[in-house]
């Protein structure tokens, strides 16, 4: 009992004198808040992205910072807790008075503390493709949009002969308004929707969906499962004896990392689109990926979020730059328009919705788990959160307002 | 009717996983009144376990490292359980509310720990070659094999149970403590040590679900979180405490709820699920087996 008292003790001791060192040095640097999941179901994810943001801010200062102080970062747990988000948020704008803050994956989390960015006119870097439909001029995403990731891929399966479309999902706003989007593409451009199945959140038996998928014989599953599910989803279609001769599955929410929990013999074949891969050949990329090994393991891998969390704190400093400052509302000003040569290529912040102009990738995972680009566009594509087939009349015409198409 | 076969055999698999995190759950609660909300991070400790003689072994043994892993995970779980046990839980006797609180707590602990340690992202485990594939019985039906060899292990786990429970003096205490603890201790039975030893096969058999899942789903941090639910229900209906009743229940949830799934929708199938085990309960609350106990309480 005393052992454990002392070891308490040390623990809130350890605890104080951090935040004593926290608060010492405060007018020389600019806070910067960092709120992801580091507990949590969602952690799988969110830790990297978290970790990739850390790395910005430190190559930031140890090239002299910016406006010639140093970068602060505060980071915040959220738990994989949507109401514990908002709270976050709410203490480091309010307390820590940071600068910005990037954080959040799920939309759930997103949308939890999008009311808090907008009622105490802050700014939040968004780092997740996400289903689009939103605008708030207090958000920059450097995500991408639906037009980025999930219309091109479904375009491009159509344009390679597969036109009966299974759609999987984990139940919740993403899946669901991502399919929305697709069924209306299927629609327009003379694809078949087969099925359609939500399954809870950590579910973790597919047999059944599996008969059910069998029973539907489509060309093509369309996967916009999340977390721990994909990988019961993945070793048990292949235990059935379903690979991706018989039928593919395209996925939008399985990158590099997630696939070293799926185990890459249990899904090499399958495709999956995003804007970045780890396997891209440019400079940037090189540097990006040995700075992340060096700092966090020769074992850790990059992937799209990992790599939008990167360079959207750069992105936040060359409006830093820009504006001179690091005031909010300047920034939020400067922010518009603002370019990267990011690990992707270049990215720009798009000044009338505060999305982020991305090229666009197909990738088929290969078995040492990395993916090989089968398909890619000319160039960065300009983001549209609200695609024409969902939103025939209104469109964003400037960040947070919207106007006619 | 293909399509029926299968969703038997998938339920007959779903209940073996079900009934090896049950039957811990279940004497564990039966015998010294603690409600585990920390069962499921045993179930993650066994997946982990696996993982971990992966890594050491794989070089030497190749694919045989799983048959090692098996009793690995059981004794690592076991042994886990065992301290925790001696720890913790045993101040915790017949205090059915403060046990819920700090298993819980515990469970959250444990959670964390292995993010800390194993790092945040699922870790992969290789199926062995000799379990990849399966039996063809028509175009559309594949038995894999994987599937197979869970529901042989859960045989094999509850003939070695039975064989313990009921054939062993431990057994013999283990069931005597459970009908009337006043009783066997008066009658020289060291409960202490009963309470131990259970609890510790309890995590035990957790740890073998956790080895056997690894074959089938995710191993990482929240695997357990994924299981515990559905495990505390194959309890509920089973009836607490009785080796016959947690393999009632484990049969009733694995078949019942694939089947509900196929003819609605995962979502719709778990709330139906859910309505089923009320209905159930209305008519036999205290679930499939009871037991005839002569204590007062």
């Amino acid at each position: 009992m005393k052992k454990m008292l002392s070891i308490s003790f040390l623990i809130l001791l350890g605890i104080s004198l951090m935040f004593i060192s926290c608060s010492e040095k405060k007018n020389d640097v600019i806070k910067v808040g960092v709120l992801h999941s580091l507990s949590g179901t969602m952690s799988i994810s969110e830790v990297a992205v978290k970790d990739a943001t850390l790395l910005a801010i430190d190559e930031i200062n140890k090239t002299g910072g910016l406006l010639g102080k140093q970068i602060v970062p505060v980071v915040e747990d959220g738990a994989s807790d949507w109401p514990t988000f908002a709270e976050k948020a709410t203490k480091m704008i309010e307390v820590d008075k940071v600068n910005v803050v990037f954080g959040c994956w799920t939309s759930a989390s997103r949308k939890a503390v999008k009311p808090v960015f907008e009622n105490l006119d802050h700014l939040l870097f968004y780092p997740v493709q996400y289903e689009g439909v939103e605008a708030s001029k207090n958000i920059v995403y450097t995500g991408a949009a639906p037009n980025q990731q999930i219309m091109p891929a479904v375009s491009w399966l159509l344009e390679k002969g597969f036109k009966k479309f299974y759609l999987l999902g984990s139940d919740y706003v993403f899946p669901r308004t991502a399919n929305k989007i697709i069924k209306l593409q299927l629609e327009a451009e003379g694809g078949e929707m087969v099925a359609e199945e939500y399954t809870p959140l950590g579910h973790t038996e597919y047999t059944t969906v599996i008969s059910k998928i069998l029973a539907a014989e489509p060309d093509v599953i369309f996967n916009t499962l999340n977390g721990d599910s994909n990988v019961a989803f993945f070793k048990q279609l292949k235990a059935a004896g379903i690979g991706p001769d018989k039928i593919p599955v395209m996925s939008v929410s399985i990158a590099e990392e997630e696939i070293k929990g799926i185990g890459a013999e249990n899904i090499a074949g399958h495709y999956a689109s995003w804007n970045y891969f780890m396997s891209m050949e440019s400079s940037e990329n090189d540097a990006f990926i040995k700075a992340y090994k060096t700092k966090y393991g020769a074992d850790r891998v990059t992937d799209d979020p990992i790599e939008a969390g990167y360079f959207g704190v750069y992105l936040w400093a060359e409006a830093v730059k820009k504006a001179g400052s690091y005031e909010v509302a300047k920034v939020r000003e400067a922010v518009r328009g603002v370019e990267y040569m990011a690990p992707e290529g270049l990215v720009k912040i798009e000044p009338t919705n505060n999305h982020t102009w991305k090229i666009v990738q197909i990738g088929k995972v290969k078995s040492d788990g990395q993916f090989e680009i089968v398909w890619a566009t000319d160039g960065p594509v300009k983001p549209d959160p609200y695609p024409e087939l969902i939103s025939p009349d209104q469109k964003v015409i400037s960040p947070g307002v919207m106007g006619p198409r | 009717m293909d399509t029926f076969v299968m969703q038997l055999f998938n339920g007959l698999s779903l209940s073996s996983i079900l009934l090896l995190v049950g039957l811990g759950l279940s004497i564990t609660f039966g015998i010294m009144g603690i409600i585990n909300f920390a069962h499921g991070e045993f179930m993650m400790f066994g997946a982990y376990s696996v993982y971990l003689v992966q890594n050491l072994t794989y070089g030497l043994w190749g694919d045989f490292f799983f048959i090692f892993a098996i009793p690995a995970s059981f004794f690592i779980a076991a042994g886990l359980g065992f301290l925790l046990e001696r720890s913790i839980i045993r101040h915790l006797y017949n205090r059915p509310y403060e046990s819920i609180l700090v298993t819980w707590g515990l469970s959250l602990i444990f959670q964390q720990a292995s993010r800390n340690i194993f790092g945040a992202s699922n870790v992969d485990v290789r199926s062995p070659d000799w379990l990849k594939g399966g039996i063809s019985i028509s175009d559309t039906i594949q038995f894999p094999y994987n599937r197979i060899f869970i529901i042989l292990i859960a045989i094999i786990a509850i003939a070695v149970m039975y064989f313990y429970i009921y054939k062993t003096t431990n057994g013999l205490k283990m069931r005597a403590v459970m009908q009337n603890r006043a009783m066997g201790a008066s009658m020289g039975i060291q409960t202490r040590k009963v309470d131990s030893l259970t609890f510790a096969i309890g995590c035990g058999l957790a740890g073998l679900a956790g080895c056997v899942v690894s074959l089938l789903g995710s191993i990482g941090p929240s695997t357990g979180q994924n299981y515990i639910v559905d495990a505390f229900m194959v309890v509920v209906m089973g009836g607490v405490g009785s080796l016959a009743g947690t393999i009632a229940g484990a049969l009733m949830m694995g078949i019942i709820s694939p089947l509900l799934e196929f003819f609605t929708t995962s979502s719709m199938g778990k709330v139906l699920v859910f309505i089923v085990v009320i209905l159930f309960l209305q008519l036999k609350p205290k679930g499939f087996v009871t037991f005839k106990s002569r204590a007062l309480d």
